[in-house]
């Protein structure tokens, strides 16, 4: 066990002074092309849907390599001196071995007068840039997010370690009652112990606790996964790393409009636009789609509310632009026929026929068939 | 546009007319009033005329009398009722016409009459104008105003009839640019003054050094037209020339939008020759604006109408009144820019004999000759009849009373609307003090005289609608004023200004009139949008300027830290940076 966690010590210290070097060696570049009277410049990858290619076999929105250029001019200044004064915080927290949220990071530009941010979302962005500008993950940078990761019922025994003793903990996911197990910040060292043979991934917090107050899991022999809107990157992580341990399939159950489909199902599956330098790790290339589909809304005759204005602009643009959905001519088809409809439904429109009715009858037809379900 | 009144033939209705013609519209009522009976029927007459449709009202007035059922009245006992309507009758039922709809306006318009002639009469006479207006607050809502210039004053014979006759000047008569026109204006204040407080109209006035200062009360008979004296004496009075006017009279004064204080500041702008010392209610109490030049204005010449210009009904009356023995020298003399080569042109269209007698011209022939008039090419009239303020005379106006950080001014060339000389002028006044997020301040003014109501109807208002202000930097809501920290003064000169009511307020949108007055909107706007553009760089220069000052010593602080750089290699290395950027600033358009 100590030996373990020597090891992992060993391991993020020599990522830490990879890091650090990678910083040290784009800062000697600027400082010497300033010398030479040049303007410095910093490349970026584009960060945006029109920089990414999809191929299934890989299995996640790969960037394509278009990168955007900032040369430092009077335009640039204030986000060049920014970015440069982000990177030097990380710099900081990496040596020290701590770590800053995105909001704290934000506080701490409070110090730096002129160049202080005056809102959160500027200090994101800039965060964001460091980030792809060395083409890692924040947190090997020291910036961690803020957001919760997502619930975990269910068979399933998480095994994680005391983080003074280093001993290890076994977590059974069955013995939360009620509640729930929150996935942490990193995920990347825990291990899983488990023979459920399905993931159910749940788009909403409401729909999660019916499937656990109802223990779903135990007559399924499945592990429940609460979302709670657009999975974030440890939620990804997590989900990922646990269906490539076991090999057990993913089942993405959101609500039946294009949010649910474009933004929430397609992040989990593929990743995202935005950090497209990252969806390698988080993505979930094996989910697939249980519902509700389109075709849901006909067969169990569900309650609906007309599209709104975003919802078609989303579902058009998804068909234009995306290329994950542009990939799968069954996704355009779906999405052409809710468009059609003009119409959406929840997860939680299945209340309509009982309340329990997803649990006895629309989960267990659903599930006879995952050949059936959505790419 | 209102149609010509009633005694002219139904021929002359397709011809456009400058404005209700006043005279005719009271000569129109009075002579109704003699040939119908009873008293109502000058109703139809006393409505504000704004359409023309006057004209037709008095024939089908007098065919539905005749057609009635049983007689109540007999010709001999109308006859009975019969008499003469005065003028001056006619207005007291009739003050919205010149402008004392209520007391605000009142106020405003007494003070305008009596300033109008004050500056008129000093620049006739080639005097720099020195003017004291003055408002006293009596009671809530009685004032008494008082209205003295340094002009040449006014002959003792003269007084009475100036002040309390209506329809008595010198303006009407003449074709030349001035602010008063017909001879209403001072002696219908003086009558509301009377009819509201009961007082007379008192004037004081003196021609020269070492002649006596006449002191008048002065009170109308309305009945008549006719002043009536109340009192008239020679009295001590310290003014060398000039003429002080006072009324009292039932009024409110307000500030703000359509206030005297806001005329008197126009005034002073669209007359920047002229010194005002302006006393007025409450606690401030006295506005002093200084003279800007000592320039006078050119004087304005008189010239005879132009042909063009002219309606049927005048050329009838024209033909009737000249002096002239022989058809083609009553054009010749009469009008301006008829040559004998011209004349003859004219009367050979009309089919009349040069040498026809103009004495004897019958209406048809009349007809003829006016179509044939407008069918022969005549030279533009003379415009020395008219008085442009200038461009520096506008900029020194505007610098005076405007706090802004630019200005600029145009003054268009003479152009013609249906014979009448006419001039536009454009001033505009940008930035400083002015407030950013408001409606550009639009002043008009015609004659110098500054106008204050029916913006809205004013063919200077439609043209500055029409102009896409976007394109010379300002912003502008779809069909509203544009918005900006902007005066702008338009001005309209002419030796018969187009106004579309006797109370003028706004002016008629002759197409000539709106043409002169978008391109001089437009010549003023490219001088602004360049002045904005030149401020833009300037502030954005100063902007990159203070990135640089901002931004580089972080860009220092930085890369010390990552890279453990010494002080003096920071300093080196923002020293060196702000030099590489300062050097390409200026080829850098700033980006927000």
């Amino acid at each position: 066990m100590a030996k373990k966690k020597a090891s992992a010590a060993k391991l993020s210290e020599a990522a830490s002074k990879a890091m650090l070097s990678a910083i040290h060696s784009s800062a000697e570049e600027i400082h010497r092309k300033i010398m030479a009277r040049k303007k410095p410049t910093m490349k970026f990858p584009v960060r945006s849907l029109t920089n990414v290619r999809y191929h299934p076999q890989r299995g996640f929105f790969e960037i394509a390599g278009q990168k955007k250029e900032r040369t430092l001019t009077v335009n640039t200044v204030k986000t060049f001196a920014q970015t440069l004064r982000m990177i030097a915080l990380s710099k900081e927290l990496i040596e020290n071995d701590d770590i800053a949220t995105k909001r704290e990071a934000y506080y701490v530009s409070k110090n730096w007068e002129d160049a202080r941010f005056s809102e959160q979302p500027e200090s994101d962005t800039v965060m964001d840039d460091v980030e792809a500008f060395f083409e890692v993950n924040r947190e090997q940078l020291g910036f961690i997010p803020e957001e919760k990761g997502g619930d975990i019922a269910g068979r399933l025994i998480v095994i994680d370690h005391d983080r003074d003793t280093g001993k290890v903990l076994r977590i059974d996911c069955t013995k939360f009652g009620s509640g729930a197990y929150s996935i942490p910040i990193s995920v990347e060292r825990i291990e899983f112990d488990t023979n459920a043979s399905f993931i159910l991934v749940i788009e909403t917090a409401g729909m999660f606790q019916r499937l656990v107050k109802h223990n779903y899991w135990k007559k399924a022999n499945c592990i429940l996964v609460s979302m709670g809107g657009v999975p974030t990157r440890a939620c990804r992580r997590f989900i990922r790393r646990l269906a490539d341990f076991k090999k057990i399939p993913v089942y993405v159950f959101v609500d039946g409009d294009p949010y649910g489909i474009t933004n929430i199902y397609r992040t989990l599956k593929v990743g995202s636009g935005n950090a497209a330098h990252l969806n390698e790790f988080f993505c979930v290339p094996q989910a697939s789609f249980l519902g509700i589909t389109p075709q849901d809304i006909v067969d169990y005759k569900l309650p609906t509310h007309p599209l709104k204005d975003v919802d078609i602009k989303r579902a058009r643009d998804a068909i234009k632009n995306d290329p994950f959905i542009r990939h799968y001519q069954a996704w355009i088809s779906a999405i052409e026929h809710l468009l059609k409809m003009g119409v959406r439904a929840e997860q939680q429109a299945l209340a309509k026929h009982g309340l329990n009715y997803v649990i006895d009858t629309y989960l267990p037809e659903k599930l006879k068939h995952p050949e059936r379900f959505l790419p | 546009m209102p149609a010509p009144s009633s005694r002219r033939p139904k021929s002359s209705k397709k011809f456009q007319s400058e404005g209700p013609n006043l005279l005719d519209l009271m000569e129109a009522a009075v002579k109704q009033a003699k040939t119908q009976a009873t008293a109502e029927t000058a109703a139809p007459a006393a409505e504000p005329h704004q359409d023309g449709s006057e004209s037709d009202q008095f024939p089908s007035a007098a065919s539905d009398r005749r057609g009635g059922g049983g007689r109540r009245e007999t010709a001999e006992s109308m006859a009975a009722r019969q008499r003469e309507i005065s003028v001056s009758e006619f207005f007291t039922k009739n003050r919205h016409l010149l402008g004392f709809d209520n007391p605000q306006k009142a106020l405003l318009t007494t003070i305008k009459e009596a300033v109008d002639n004050s500056l008129d009469a000093c620049e006739e006479a080639g005097i720099l104008p020195v003017l004291n207006v003055e408002i006293q607050q009596l009671a809530e809502d009685r004032f008494r105003i008082a209205v003295e210039d340094n002009g040449p004053g006014i002959v003792k014979a003269q007084i009475p009839k100036i002040f309390g006759k209506l329809l008595y000047g010198s303006k009407f008569h003449t074709l030349k640019q001035a602010r008063g026109q017909q001879g209403i204006g001072i002696s219908a204040a003086g009558m509301y003054g009377l009819l509201t407080t009961g007082k007379s109209i008192v004037v004081t006035s003196r021609t020269g050094t070492g002649k006596p200062a006449h002191h008048f009360e002065i009170q109308i008979d309305t009945r008549k037209n006719a002043p009536q004296v109340i009192t008239d004496e020679v009295v001590e009075w310290e003014t060398q020339h000039g003429t002080r006017v006072e009324i009292e009279l039932i009024g409110t004064y307000k500030r703000g939008r359509h206030s005297v204080d806001d005329y008197v500041r126009q005034t002073a702008i669209a007359n920047p020759h002229a010194e005002i010392l302006y006393t007025f209610p409450g606690d401030e109490g006295v506005q002093h604006y200084p003279r800007a030049t000592n320039v006078l204005p050119p004087e304005p010449r008189a010239i005879k109408p132009h042909p063009y210009g002219v309606e049927l009904g005048a050329l009838i009356k024209m033909m009737k009144e000249t002096t002239a023995r022989q058809l083609s020298a009553a054009l010749r003399r009469d009008f301006s820019r008829v040559s004998s080569r011209v004349a003859e042109e004219i009367c050979k269209a009309a089919e009349l004999r040069p040498n026809a007698n103009p004495h004897l011209i019958v209406v048809n022939e009349a007809e003829r000759l006016f179509k044939a008039i407008n069918s022969v090419k005549i030279m533009s009239p003379p415009t020395n009849c008219l008085s442009p303020i200038g461009e520096e005379q506008i900029l020194s106006g505007l610098q005076k009373e405007v706090k802004a950080n630019f200005f600029a001014a145009i003054t268009r060339s003479p152009a013609v609307y249906r014979g009448n000389p006419f001039q536009v002028e454009v001033g505009i006044a940008y930035g400083g003090d002015l407030p950013s997020e408001e409606l550009v301040d639009l002043l008009r003014f015609a004659n110098r005289v500054p106008l204050q109501y029916q913006q809205s109807a004013c063919a200077i208002t439609k043209a500055v609608l029409g102009i896409d202000w976007r394109s010379y930097g300002l912003s502008q809501s779809k069909g509203a004023l544009p918005m900006g920290p902007v005066v702008l003064f338009v001005h309209i000169a002419s030796a018969w200004v187009p106004f579309t009511s006797e109370s003028k307020e706004a002016i008629a949108a002759y197409p000539e009139i709106m043409r002169e007055l978008r391109l001089a909107l437009q010549e003023c706007g490219r001088k602004l949008v360049l002045h904005i553009r030149a401020h833009r760089r300037a502030v954005d220069e100063e902007k990159k300027k203070s990135y640089i000052e901002k931004y580089i010593p972080h860009i220092g602080i930085a890369l010390r830290e990552i890279l453990s750089l010494s002080e003096k290699s920071e300093r080196d290395l923002v020293v060196t940076l702000k030099d590489v950027l300062e050097r390409s600033r200026s080829r850098e358009p700033l980006q927000e």
